[in-house]
């Protein structure tokens, strides 16, 4: 039994860590007004290009990983030109570009003869003797350098939405852009910078589920990932240390599934696999319930901005 | 002292609506200068154009006396420019402080916000008034908004202050307090813009005053000059009196509100005990600046907002707390403000829109059977009747009529159903001469057939042609009833002496 919780609990970060990428990358595009839907499909094209980098250029996993998420970056900008300059609905912008985003890694993966190939991939950064303390050692020092960049990342990202000038016009775009466009903030620029960003840590999170954990490209490997990190943001109300305590909570239940399969106990798996969502619901009458709920939610999600509009 | 600002021959149009045509205006330091006018008539668009959030077709700016290309707010701020608008710019999840920390912009997010804090502290006492730095300005009230706003634009330096309808949401006292700061800060030698509708203040705070009527200035002078009555020609204008149809039989009250009060969707109480009473045969003109409670008494009306407390009664029946399916049953037909969102379904056939009032009668077939042939032959006399045009086929999509055969349809399918009270928000709004006039005079053979009828507008000279019976609605509530033939100059001093 002993065995089993270190064993899980060692896991756990490797499947907690691309819902938090994920998530971290949602917050910053969704502070700034803009819905983002299109997790899915960004997962995938950081997950394809990171496999290309390998098989194509070489055993490079951290250019691997920053293709991933220069890759996700740039598809972005197709849909930060949809919602934010040509103003489509923002729902529909992002199923469509999931749609896209599917298409295109199934033919370029499959043209490239990409799939089913496997790499060697990200590996454990060798931490000597801290790696062997017992229990600890397992759980906390045998890991890759992108989950230990993880924490970081998360407590930068906090500290940039919520202590800077830079997030404090990211946050106004997502909250009140008529205010933000008076006070002199370019409303359309900012969202095309906090859409590439923000996908750019999705297409990070899609590389690492490539390079750092499959170590294989097969089509469609996001696995609806994407939409759990959706459903994650709104879990965490917008907040980058949430986010963090709920990819952690998600990422330990989808760990515990092959474990308990693999000690013999009869678990509905799929029951198990819909906890996330379940908990996301819960969590959105809980704030429904509650009167002031909504004040944690950017007022202008999904809103398309347009200056001389009369009302 | 100079001129602070100056809009030379100013044009603006949004989608073929020419709102603002050759404007002229000028302010001096120094003085607070009154901009009036009735809704509409490009008040707030001149001066978002002088604020830089608009660009405009046509028309030069000068600031102090220098030409300016106003290329967005940042330009306007960075030229002492500063606005406060009549709807906030603040971003309501934040302080006070990070509020004006976004407009002020600083290097550094922490040194700023004390930097701001202090500036803001310095501000507020020199203007006397202090505000909650520490919640979000979206718990304040609306007055507190206000000041937060305009310690904005103070901390930003601003010699050119404007304020859009500043009192429009306070109290007397807050009203008198605000105007008092603001002539202390002319008497430092700012220049003040304030834009209301309201003569009181223009008489008693403003050195001058510059009326608009229609997107253009119709006169600029000094209020001590003018006489109320004359100030109210300005603005209202004065046109020739139109040809009145009166009623031939009026007879007892079909439409009876007591005591109504109701609230606007954000919260605030725009209803304040409205009595109201309409009679079979007659048109009840409801006259008024809008933003009086117009638009909510109409959707209380209908039953598609609720009554915070009042009874109203449709012909005798209390349908206070009924549904609109129940009052048209008991026969409300209803004209509304906004035709393509509450009047019609713009994706949905022209047969389809005018056979949805029907549908409970059973003409057009039960539960499981729609009669598609009894709609279209029903349509297509419908629009045969009404001279609707533009529709090729009952089959056309409703969204594709022009305003005027929109509104056609409408009354068509409302009036199919012999009503008994009829109520019309502004029924002509946006339509040409000749659609206007059909529109009227359905509501008079309405009225003739022995409807009451209830025609809320913004647009007097509508009121003062249709109406049997003139109320004024001001803050929620009617201030006077006139009856046919009325003053139109009282109509209009009770319109803005009221608000």
């Amino acid at each position: 039994m002993f065995d089993f919780l270190v064993n899980w609990l060692a896991n756990v970060p490797t499947f907690a860590l691309p819902y938090a990428l994920a998530a971290l990358g949602l917050i910053i595009t969704e502070k700034a007004g803009v819905l983002s839907l299109g997790a899915e499909g960004f997962l995938l094209i950081g997950a394809m290009s990171g496999i290309g980098v390998l098989l194509g250029v070489g055993d490079y996993p951290l250019l691997a990983l920053t293709v991933a998420a220069l890759a996700a970056a740039a598809l972005s900008l197709v849909y930060a030109l949809l919602v934010v300059t040509l103003r489509v609905n923002q729902v529909i912008g992002g199923l469509a570009l999931v749609f896209l985003a599917q298409g295109m890694t199934g033919v370029i993966a499959t043209r490239a003869g990409w799939t089913s190939r496997p790499v060697d991939g990200l590996h454990t950064v060798p931490l000597g003797s801290l790696a062997d303390i017992p229990v600890l050692g397992p759980i906390l020092f045998q890991h890759d350098p992108l989950v230990f960049a993880t924490v970081p990342l998360v407590a930068l990202v906090a500290y940039v939405l919520d202590r800077t000038m830079f997030g404090l016009r990211l946050r106004a775009v997502g909250d009140g852009p008529d205010a933000a466009d008076a006070a002199g903030i370019r409303v359309a620029l900012t969202r095309y910078g906090a859409i590439a960003l923000g996908s750019a840590l999705v297409g990070l999170a899609g590389g690492y589920l490539s390079v750092g954990v499959a170590k294989i490209w097969v089509e469609g490997m996001s696995g609806g990932r994407g939409w759990i990190a959706v459903a994650l943001v709104i879990f965490a109300r917008w907040q980058p240390w949430r986010a963090l305590g709920g990819a952690l909570l998600f990422g330990g239940i989808e760990a515990l599934i092959p474990r308990i399969a693999a000690i013999g106990v009869a678990l509905p798996q799929y029951l198990v696999l819909m906890t996330p969502y379940l908990a996301t619901l819960a969590v959105m009458i809980w704030i429904c319930l509650r009167q002031d709920g909504r004040s944690l939610e950017p007022r202008a999600l999904g809103v398309a901005h347009l200056r001389e509009e009369r009302r | 002292m100079g001129m602070a600002l100056e809009l030379l021959g100013v044009s603006k149009t949004f989608d073929g609506f020419q709102a603002l045509a050759k404007a002229d205006f000028a302010v001096e330091s120094g003085e607070v200068h009154a901009l009036l006018g009735e809704n509409g008539a490009g008040k707030s668009t001149l001066m978002n154009v002088a604020a830089g959030l608009y660009r405009p077709d046509q028309g030069r700016i000068r600031v102090r006396g220098r030409e300016v290309a106003l290329t967005g707010p940042v330009e306007a701020r960075r030229l002492g420019i500063g606005m406060v608008h009549q709807h906030y710019k603040l971003v309501k999840a934040f302080t006070a402080v990070e509020n004006i920390l976004l407009a002020q912009g600083a290097a550094r997010y922490g040194a700023g916000l004390a930097e701001v804090e202090a500036a803001i502290r310095a501000q507020s006492e020199a203007v006397g008034f202090a505000v909650d730095l520490r919640r979000p300005v979206g718990s304040l009230s609306v007055a507190e908004q206000q000041r937060v706003e305009i310690l904005k634009v103070l901390v930003a330096g601003a010699g050119i202050l404007i304020l859009d309808e500043p009192t429009a949401v306070l109290t007397d006292r807050e009203a008198e307090a605000l105007l008092t700061t603001m002539r202390a800060l002319a008497r430092k030698g700012a220049a003040v813009v304030l834009v209301t509708h309201k003569l009181g203040e223009v008489q008693r705070h403003a050195d001058r005053v510059t009326v608009m009527r229609g997107g253009g200035i119709v006169a600029s002078a000094d209020p001590a000059s003018l006489s109320a009555a004359e100030l109210t020609t300005l603005v209202v204008g004065a046109t020739a009196n139109p040809v009145h149809c009166p009623a031939t039989r009026i007879e007892g009250p079909v439409l009876a509100v007591e005591g109504l009060a109701g609230t606007r969707s954000d919260g605030l109480q725009t209803l304040y005990g409205l009595n109201l009473t309409i009679r079979a045969g007659e048109i009840y003109g409801l006259a008024g600046i809008g933003g009086n409670g117009q638009t909510e008494l109409a959707e209380i009306l209908m039953g598609v907002r609720r009554a915070g407390t009042g009874r109203i009664a449709l012909a005798g029946d209390d349908v206070t707390g009924a549904g609109p399916k129940l009052r048209r049953a008991r026969g409300l037909a209803a004209i509304p403000a906004d035709r393509q969102v509450y009047g019609l379904a713009g994706d949905l056939s022209v047969a389809e829109n005018y056979a949805v009032g029907g549908l409970a009668s059973g003409r057009f077939g039960g539960w499981l059977r729609v009669d598609r042939a009894a709609i279209r032959a029903a349509t297509e006399a419908a629009i045969a009747a009404f001279d609707i045009r533009g529709a090729r086929s009952p089959r056309q999509k409703a969204g594709l009529l022009s305003g005027g055969n929109a509104q056609k349809l409408v009354i068509a399918r409302e009036f199919a159903g012999r009503p008994r009270v009829v109520l019309a928000h502004s029924p002509a709004r946006g339509l040409d001469v000749r659609a206007t006039a059909d529109i009227h005079r359905r509501l008079r053979e309405a009225r003739d057939a022995g409807a009451g009828v209830l025609l809320i507008s913004e647009d007097l000279d509508e009121v003062m042609l249709m109406s049997d019976r003139i109320g004024v609605i001001s803050r929620g509530r009617i201030v006077r009833e006139f009856d046919a033939p009325a003053d139109r100059q009282a109509i209009g001093a009770a319109m803005v002496h009221h608000a």
